[in-house]
């Protein structure tokens, strides 16, 4: 793509793109450092997972400043209108992400002298999550549709593995009744990463409309891959 | 495109266009639908320009002009030998780029083209053609007290909408806007804006600006032309959000040339 | 070589000195022009004023059957001398007129010779004899010689006695040659410069045309006399020193520069205004006349006035078909022959009496006071041409 005739333009644009970038690394950093304290029973992890939210928030705010300021002031059309509400999409998700990541944090603190035991399946789904968040932001650093389409692809196996986790503690809770407040804390991980996978979707979808420019949000799977492919036109 | 009739105004086809041996045009293939807004962008020197007035005609003044192709208004070919170019005008009617009224009384701009025609009599069928044309244009609050002052004296807005009034004073169907507010503030260019709007259920706009955002925000259709060529053609919506050819994607992103 | 400070430095002295020095040379050259005009007004008034006064003496006429036979002996013999020949002359034809004067002497003021005019004016060369001046200055003293305004320069022709010629015959003549030129030159010069500019197709032929009117611009004038007597003279034969002849040789030079500056005006009028009625429908015609037109008026009016007025100034063509000659009625039809104010002044500027010299420098005045109302009116309408459109 040639460059913008207006330089600072283009600057501010990657710079943006940057930043959406940086603030993707912190959520995953978070995701995994949670998930890391959960299974090193290290308390000490979840506390700076829950300090470190507010740099996340930070760059929240700061990037709907830019992109305020980028609506106002250079009008942005076509693919960087789509570039731009793209972001300001992506970064609410990414923000989301970052409280769900504090969430298992939290719950991780909840378990207190009472480690969670049974924690590898948890680790398997988070190690899915997180492999669909990467593929979300590679997806957005490089405007890969293929990416994109894989992320969402692979929420199907994280839909699974959440329920699969959800019967698991359900029988771990009925066999045993002490089990129940551990079990609960368990369930409570499973849907933040489960919903941390929902918000990497999102972010993948928004990529497609940003690289395409056709809406593949609340679509079947195929209709979604047809647009892609450009075997079918969209009708809006 | 969806399956709703729509009715085309004016069909292009195959038009082409040269200035001596100079080809500003290369096959222009295009259909304007009836009661919309239809924009023309490009950078300067596209052919837009040209090809808007090809619509009326207005290039017959140029000698070294000539034509080649078709341009149907309602099924009638417009270059065909037995066309009236007066009446052809007074059906397509044509609002330049500089507000241009005649140096005579407001009064006299509107009436004047309706007396040529044998529209009306002077009198008060007249007066009442003038009063309907002009508040057509929304214009006729700010000079109903002044009709007898030129037009001239008006600010350039207003004398932009005194050119429209005079332009819907013959009952043309096609009107056509060659970047009609690139001579005025933006006050005054949302007026005239405003007033497309209005104008567009009775009319069929045709408009030529390098106003992007005018385009996209006035027009139905937009079609971007690019060397005498016509690279897309689609409905505004689309053009400005997902263009589907990289040079108009280009263009409308600022990152052209 | 910047500095950071703003001081006046030896670059910027030198800069205003050359300023300076430019301004003075403009300056200068203004003065020079100015002072050669102001040096040519008052030399043309100084010499041209007296004539605006005629003296007359006042002396008894003898209306009887002796003058009747003889003129000479209207007045008394030492005052003969004193009056004007065509004064003398025409007191038996006054006596025909009026039955009622025969008999009669009476007192009258009448129109004093040229030479008398001259001494009184205290003029060099007046070549009055000394017993007359003598005769003069005792009159003088009785109150019988006056100065009074000389409206005999206004009402009567030209006469080969001075104090008997006036520019009335000439100027009838200027108006009607001028008059003549207009009728022609105008609708022409314009409906030429209307096609030319509004109609024309832009091929080989119209530029050629359009040179060749450049061209004929800058000929000098005397060959247009030439052409109009080979053509409106020679072949078709239009009488020699006529109204008409002179009228259609300076038609015919007016007409580059008529249609030069309508064609001027023409392109001044803008596009958008054609632009604008050609997009409501209007024929070329009605672009024209009800749009071009009235806007290029003003201009083109200026232009014809600009080349009226230098018609009306122009001898050299008149010359040569024969408006030149000494002709002292003012003209009854265009066929008749007549003559113009410049030529009238010309032949008055070759006469060798002293009394004709001031008639010369009035006649320019007059001349000239034609010709700058005439530009006054031109710049009139070209201010009224600079409205906004």
């Amino acid at each position: 793509m040639n460059e913008h005739t207006v330089k600072r333009f283009e600057d501010e644009l990657s710079e943006l793109k940057a930043k959406v970038l940086a603030m993707g690394g912190l959520v995953e950093k978070a995701t995994k450092r949670s998930m890391n304290s959960l299974i090193k029973q290290d308390a000490k992890r979840a506390h700076k997972v829950i300090e470190r939210d507010h740099a996340i928030n930070a760059l929240e705010i700061e990037i709907d400043e830019m992109t305020r300021t980028m609506l106002a002031l250079r009008q942005p059309a076509a693919s960087d209108l789509r570039f731009v509400m793209t972001t300001i999409k992506v970064v609410t998700d990414l923000e989301r992400m970052g409280d769900l990541a504090e969430d298992i944090a939290e719950n991780m603190l909840k378990t207190g002298d009472h480690p969670l035991t049974q924690i590898s399946s948890l680790q398997s789904l988070s190690d899915l999550v997180l492999d669909q968040l990467k593929e979300a932001l590679d997806a957005f650093a490089k405007g890969d549709l293929d990416e994109a389409m894989t992320c969402i692809e692979n929420d199907k196996k994280v839909d699974e593995k959440f329920k699969s986790i959800q019967r698991e503690y359900l029988t771990y809770m009925m066999e045993d009744p002490r089990q129940i407040s551990a079990g609960l804390i368990a369930t409570n991980i499973a849907r933040d990463l489960e919903r941390i996978a929902d918000h990497a979707v999102n972010v993948a979808e928004m990529v497609i409309y940003m690289v395409k420019g056709h809406e593949v949000r609340h679509v079947d799977h195929e209709t979604a891959a047809a647009l892609v492919n450009g075997t079918l036109q969209d009708e809006t | 495109m969806n399956s709703e009739t729509v009715e085309n105004t004016l069909t292009i086809r195959d038009l082409k266009l040269w200035y001596g041996d100079f080809e500003a045009l290369h096959g222009i293939n295009l259909d304007i639908q009836k009661g919309k807004v239809t924009a023309f962008i490009g950078p300067s020197g596209c052919g837009k320009s040209t090809f808007l007035r090809t619509l009326n005609r207005m290039n017959d003044r140029i000698p070294s002009c000539r034509i080649e192709g078709k341009i149907m208004l309602n099924g009638q070919d417009i270059y065909d030998p037995s066309v009236d170019v007066v009446q052809l005008r007074s059906y397509v009617g044509m609002v330049f780029q500089k507000p241009n009224p005649f140096p005579k009384s407001i009064y006299e701009n509107i009436a004047y083209a309706p007396r040529i025609h044998g529209m009306v009599k002077d009198g008060p069928e007249m007066d009442e053609l003038v009063e309907s044309a002009l508040r057509r244009a929304s214009i006729w609050d700010e000079v109903k007290d002044k009709l007898q002052q030129p037009g001239t004296a008006l600010s350039g807005g207003q004398q932009q909408r005194l050119c429209i009034a005079r332009t819907i004073a013959v009952k043309p169907k096609v009107i056509l806007m060659d970047e009609p507010c690139s001579a005025l503030d933006p006050i005054a260019t949302a007026k005239i804006e405003e007033l497309m709007d209005e104008l567009k259920e009775e009319y069929t706009i045709v408009i030529v600006t390098h106003n992007m955002q005018q385009a996209a925000r006035v027009s139905d259709y937009t079609a971007y032309f690019y060397l005498g060529d016509l690279i897309e053609y689609a409905d505004t919506h689309t053009i400005f959000t997902a263009p589907a050819n990289q040079k108009t994607e280009d263009y409308i992103t600022g990152r052209f040339g | 070589m910047t500095t950071e400070n703003f001081q006046a430095d030896a670059r910027k002295r030198k800069r205003d000195r050359a300023d300076k020095r430019f301004k003075f040379y403009g300056f200068a050259a203004i003065v020079f022009a100015l002072a050669f005009l102001v040096f040519f007004f008052i030399d043309i008034i100084s010499k041209g004023l007296p004539a605006f006064q005629q003296a007359e003496i006042q002396v008894e006429v003898h209306y009887n059957a002796a003058t009747m036979k003889n003129y000479n002996k209207a007045v008394d013999k030492k005052y003969k001398r004193l009056v004007s020949k065509t004064w003398l002359r025409l007191v038996p034809n006054q006596m025909r007129d009026k039955p009622e004067l025969i008999g009669e002497d009476r007192l009258e003021w009448v129109l004093a010779e040229n030479r008398v005019d001259q001494f009184l004016k205290g003029h060099e060369g007046h070549r009055l004899k000394s017993k007359h001046q003598k005769l003069v200055k005792q009159m003088l003293d009785e109150g019988k010689v006056r100065l009074v305004f000389n409206t005999g320069f206004f009402s009567k022709g030209d006469s080969k006695l001075p104090e008997n010629a006036g520019i009335l015959a000439s100027a009838i003549g200027s108006v009607l040659v001028l008059l003549l030129t207009m009728l022609f030159a105008v609708p022409i010069g314009v409906m030429t410069a209307i096609y030319l500019e509004e109609f024309a197709p832009d091929n080989r032929l119209t530029q050629i045309i359009e040179v060749n009117i450049n061209n004929l611009a800058a000929i000098p004038s005397i060959l247009y006399g030439l052409l109009g007597l080979a053509i409106f003279i020679n072949f078709m034969g239009v009488p020699r020193s006529s109204a008409l002849v002179g009228g259609l040789t300076l038609a015919l030079m007016t007409l580059p520069v008529i249609i030069i500056a309508a064609r001027a005006a023409l392109r001044a009028v803008p596009d958008s205004i054609r632009e604008a009625a050609y997009g409501l429908g209007a024929s070329n015609l009605q672009v024209v006349w009800h749009h071009v037109l009235p806007l290029a008026m003003p201009g083109i009016l200026t232009g014809s006035i600009i080349g009226l007025a230098q018609a009306m100034g122009e001898t050299a063509p008149l010359l040569i078909v024969g408006m030149m000659a000494y002709i002292p009625e003012a003209p009854g039809s265009i066929f008749e022959a007549t003559t113009v104010l410049p030529a009238q002044i010309y032949t008055w500027s070759s006469e060798s009496l002293r009394a004709f010299e001031e008639r010369t420098a009035a006649g320019i005045m007059v001349l000239l006071a034609v010709l700058l109302s005439l530009n006054a009116i031109a710049v009139k309408f070209r201010n009224r041409s600079e409205n906004t459109w």
